[in-house]
């Protein structure tokens, strides 16, 4: 996210108030220094300490959508200290099915929600696929993301505060759909 | 056990500022403040508003009050973290007219679920007719009368409310509006008056035209409001 933060600043800058970038870099500073301070014993756990330090760290709207979204997904996995590709792929579905419940945004508003719901699907198929590779689900999922975050491009702008700008905001890629993206591309980047 | 407020705004000075106004109308309702990011930014924290939440949870039910549309996530997740989720109410209700009512309503008892159908009461509501019950008290037909209209668009709330009762404090007249105390902010806001709705002033006293032309006066200037 700290390589990213001029990028996210910039595509904020277009359409919202530019200070996403800084606030996802503050948000994933304080996890990675949370996750340092106490090493937490399972992924449900990792992803728990994750919503709470995005929480309490990003400020904008992202922190709760975001927080929800891995809130959501340390329930989904629960206590489980081996994660298979359908759990895997379960928990991105709940992380999605958050943020929607969260910010009541819908495919095609030009939000976060255009790069999770691909990436959703993306992910079930390839747990579906049952080759037993977690790695596979996190990179189908990232691959979707991005592509959900470049088609955001052309769309109109129908909830948060690039709503504000109406047509004006088509033509530019919707910066949570990006940060989303980077998310789950990181995770991948993890696994591997 | 009364209800307590939990207020969860971007701004750390609207959250005190709002706790402050309403402790005002309600002394013994606990309502917490929970503004700004941890570092006194503009935004939200997940921290204060647990904190709060938690502060508030030994009381008879908690009610949250919240800004602007992220405020609203944020108090949303949070109580998602909490181990009784279900003991938490939002109100759906501007912030400043929202808690104050929400806490006079605290204030005279009222369960969670009662305050937080007050504090969303006073957004533009049907006209109801207040009885005409202060009139037994009064001596003789009214001195002065009027009938205004209100124009503002949020009609009766906390700010016309105060305004009415404050001018009217200070007049040798004993007033009502629509059968309730012209001086009680706190009984001008229960008449849900919204925009539309007609205001009629009876006045008694030295000032009473004074008082009816102060009333219409602010009435018919909206009260400087849109």
């Amino acid at each position: 996210m700290a390589d990213h933060r001029t990028e996210l600043i910039e595509l904020d800058r277009a359409i919202g108030d530019s200070d996403h970038g800084e606030n996802m870099d503050r948000g994933f500073k304080a996890v990675l220094e949370k996750l340092a301070e106490a090493p937490p014993a399972t992924p449900g756990a990792a992803l728990k300490l994750t919503a709470m330090a995005l929480m309490s760290k990003v400020g904008g709207a992202a922190g709760p959508l975001y927080g929800t979204a891995f809130l959501r997904a340390a329930t989904s996995l629960g206590d489980a200290t081996d994660i298979d590709p359908a759990a895997l792929a379960a928990a991105i579905q709940a992380a999605r099915d958050g943020v929607v419940a969260r910010g009541k945004a819908e495919s095609g508003d030009k939000t976060m929600v255009d790069a999770w719901t691909p990436a959703v699907e993306a992910a079930a198929a390839e747990a579906a696929a049952g080759n037993g590779d977690v790695l596979k689900v996190l990179r189908a999922a990232a691959e979707a993301a991005e592509a959900g975050a470049v088609a955001t491009d052309p769309l109109v702008a129908r909830k948060g505060r690039a709503s504000y700008l109406g047509e004006r905001s088509a033509g530019h890629r919707d910066p949570g759909a990006v940060s989303t993206a980077l998310i789950l591309r990181a995770a991948a980047g993890a696994a591997e | 056990m009364t209800v307590r407020l939990v207020v969860v705004s971007h701004s750390g000075k609207i959250a005190d500022g709002a706790v402050e106004l309403a402790a005002q109308m309600a002394p013994d309702v606990l309502i917490l403040p929970a503004g700004g990011t941890d570092d006194g930014r503009i935004g939200t924290s997940l921290a204060k508003v647990l904190a709060a939440l938690e502060q508030a949870a030994a009381g008879g039910g908690v009610v949250v009050l919240t800004d602007l549309g992220s405020a609203v996530m944020m108090a949303e997740s949070a109580v998602e973290f909490l181990p009784e989720p279900d003991s938490v109410l939002l109100a759906d209700a501007p912030l400043v007219e929202g808690l104050v009512a929400a806490a006079v309503a605290a204030q005279a008892g009222a369960d969670a679920a009662a305050v937080k159908q007050a504090a969303e009461a006073v957004r533009p509501a049907p006209v109801r007719e207040a009885p005409a019950a202060a009139e037994e008290a009064t001596p003789g037909p009214p001195e002065a009368t009027g009938d205004f209209e209100l124009i503002n668009l949020a009609g009766m709330h906390a700010r016309p409310a105060a305004k009415i009762a404050g001018g009217l404090s200070g007049l040798e007249a004993e007033v009502t509006v629509n059968g309730v105390d012209g001086t009680s902010m706190t009984a001008l806001m229960t008449l849900g008056a919204g925009m539309g709705s007609v205001l009629h002033v009876e006045a008694w006293g030295q000032d009473a035209a004074k008082a009816v032309k102060y009333v219409g006066g602010l009435v018919e200037a909206g009260f400087g409001e849109p």
